[in-house]
């Protein structure tokens, strides 16, 4: 089965589209790298190629893992499902 | 795949071997260049580097200046060099660091003489050079003569899971073979930092990296005027899926593989630990990184990009490679090795890593990279600080 979303580790709160896009509602199959295992997600947001989407519910002051690291906190809760970017997220440096 | 042993270089006076064959016209300030362009003009099959610098400069930053400048003169990649210059102090400075290569190079300045008559004579002196390294060949150089750096630019989200990590295999891959590796970009592994210090080969290079990490992030702290949401990431990488400033460095990070590094250079700084890979303190901007990297000695360029960075250096091939779909599809003249069938599952890390090192070696041997091809030679300078 093709592959919608890749996920870089098992601890990740967000995967990474892969496709041209997605579309809300789209049930979309991932693949964890780490493991090489496998995961379905239904989206809600339209979301383009190379931007992440929410893996499980996110509060406001979660920290954000990718590569199984923190790359940010959430500034606007999130949804399983959503479209996580700039507009929810923001850099913990700087 | 088994890896070749050897490519076909230039060898040079000093045992070095490069990837090509240039013979520059350098100018040592920006009001040389109008004369180091007209004798590039003149003749054929030498290139100027025209830049903006080199008056009034002062203590770290000037030093900076000569070693870009004396680095980029000895780098095995150029057969011979002129240097044009207003004065003739610092003109010759350059001059006499670039011949301890033994390569052939001669200084000209221009005051009292005039930009057409250090036109006239640094012309005819180039003619001479030019058709010298005219007749060098191509010859078997082990593979360990390849000193490869490594820089991406215009990131996305497909750097940071396929093309990053494509140049991280290739090195886990090279790195036994005995090549000298560099990667830079010192901001750009901001909250990525304590995981990159991990990786220095002994504790003296952690600590090294710790420092020099630090004084640039204070440095970022100092100058800032908001949190840089404009700058890095950029709209370039905003727009490709990346959000802060850490998910673009772990994603930049991937491109070490799991190589550790043995010693943190300054900018420009030529390695002198032997093979391996080295971390060197650079802007993370494109071209300031290779003019660096290049005038540290490094004889080959590994680029991998996202969104589809153009950049080219004059001296030191850069190879671009994407994972990209829509990069490739929107901008293919610029990619010379495309592993975006990784994102689709149908190539895995190894073979693209294997893709990687064959178009490395297509290159090192002579082909021309995309840049080449389309022209673009970016020599910038880094500046640290006002001239005097």
């Amino acid at each position: 089965m093709a592959t919608d979303i890749i996920i870089h580790d098992k601890k990740d709160n967000v995967g990474v589209v892969v496709i041209e896009k997605i579309t809300p509602k789209q049930d979309c199959a991932c693949w964890i790298m780490e493991d090489d295992s496998s995961t379905n997600i239904q989206s809600v947001d339209e979301i383009p190629l190379g931007h992440k989407i929410a893996m499980v519910d996110l509060k406001e002051g979660d920290t954000i893992l990718k590569y199984g690291h923190d790359i940010g906190k959430v500034v606007k809760s999130i949804k399983k499902g959503e479209h996580v970017h700039v507009h929810n997220v923001k850099t913990k440096k700087w | 795949m088994e890896i070749p042993k050897s490519f076909l270089g230039y060898k040079r006076e000093n045992g070095r071997a490069g990837t090509r064959n240039h013979v520059i016209i350098l100018p040592v300030d920006d009001i040389s260049n109008a004369c180091a362009e007209a004798v590039a003009n003149n003749i054929k099959g030498t290139i100027a580097l025209p830049h903006s610098y080199g008056r009034l400069q002062f203590g770290a930053d000037l030093e900076l200046h000569f070693r870009t400048m004396i680095g980029t003169g000895c780098n095995p990649n150029v057969a011979a060099v002129i240097v044009i210059g207003i004065e003739p102090k610092w003109t010759k400075k350059i001059v006499d660091g670039i011949a301890k290569t033994g390569k052939p190079v001669e200084g000209f300045h221009i005051e009292r003489t005039g930009d057409i008559g250090t036109t006239m004579k640094a012309s005819k002196k180039a003619q001479e050079f030019v058709m010298w390294a005219s007749e060098k060949q191509r010859e078997e150089c082990p593979l360990s003569d390849l000193w490869i750096s490594v820089k991406c630019g215009e990131s996305d989200t497909t750097s940071g899971l396929a093309a990053n990590p494509t140049v991280g295999n290739l090195m886990d891959k090279l790195e036994p073979l005995g090549v000298h590796l560099c990667f830079g970009e010192t901001s750009e592994l901001t909250g990525a930092e304590q995981v990159c210090a991990t990786r220095g080969a002994t504790k003296e290079a952690s600590d090294k990296f710790m420092k020099t990490w630090g004084s640039y992030n204070d440095f970022i702290l100092k100058e800032a005027t908001d949190d840089l949401s404009e700058s890095q990431p950029t709209a370039g990488n905003i727009a490709g899926g990346l959000t802060t400033i850490e998910e673009k460095a772990f994603g930049n990070f991937q491109k070490i593989g799991n190589c550790k590094f043995i010693d943190v250079l300054e900018p420009a700084e030529e390695p002198t630990k032997g093979k391996g890979l080295y971390f060197m303190d650079t802007s993370s901007a494109a071209a300031e990184c290779v003019t660096l990297q290049a005038a540290a000695g490094f004889n080959i360029h590994l680029f991998p990009t996202g969104q589809g960075n153009i950049v080219g250096n004059p001296i030191e091939p850069v190879v671009k490679l994407t994972a990209n779909p829509l990069t490739v599809k929107g901008m293919g003249e610029h990619i010379d090795c495309d592993v975006s069938k990784i994102l689709s599952r149908e190539m895995n890390l190894s073979e693209a890593g294997d893709e990687l090192i064959k178009t490395t070696l297509r290159v090192a041997n002579g082909r021309l990279t995309c840049a080449e091809a389309l022209g673009h030679r970016e020599f910038v300078m880094t500046k640290l600080y006002r001239s005097a």
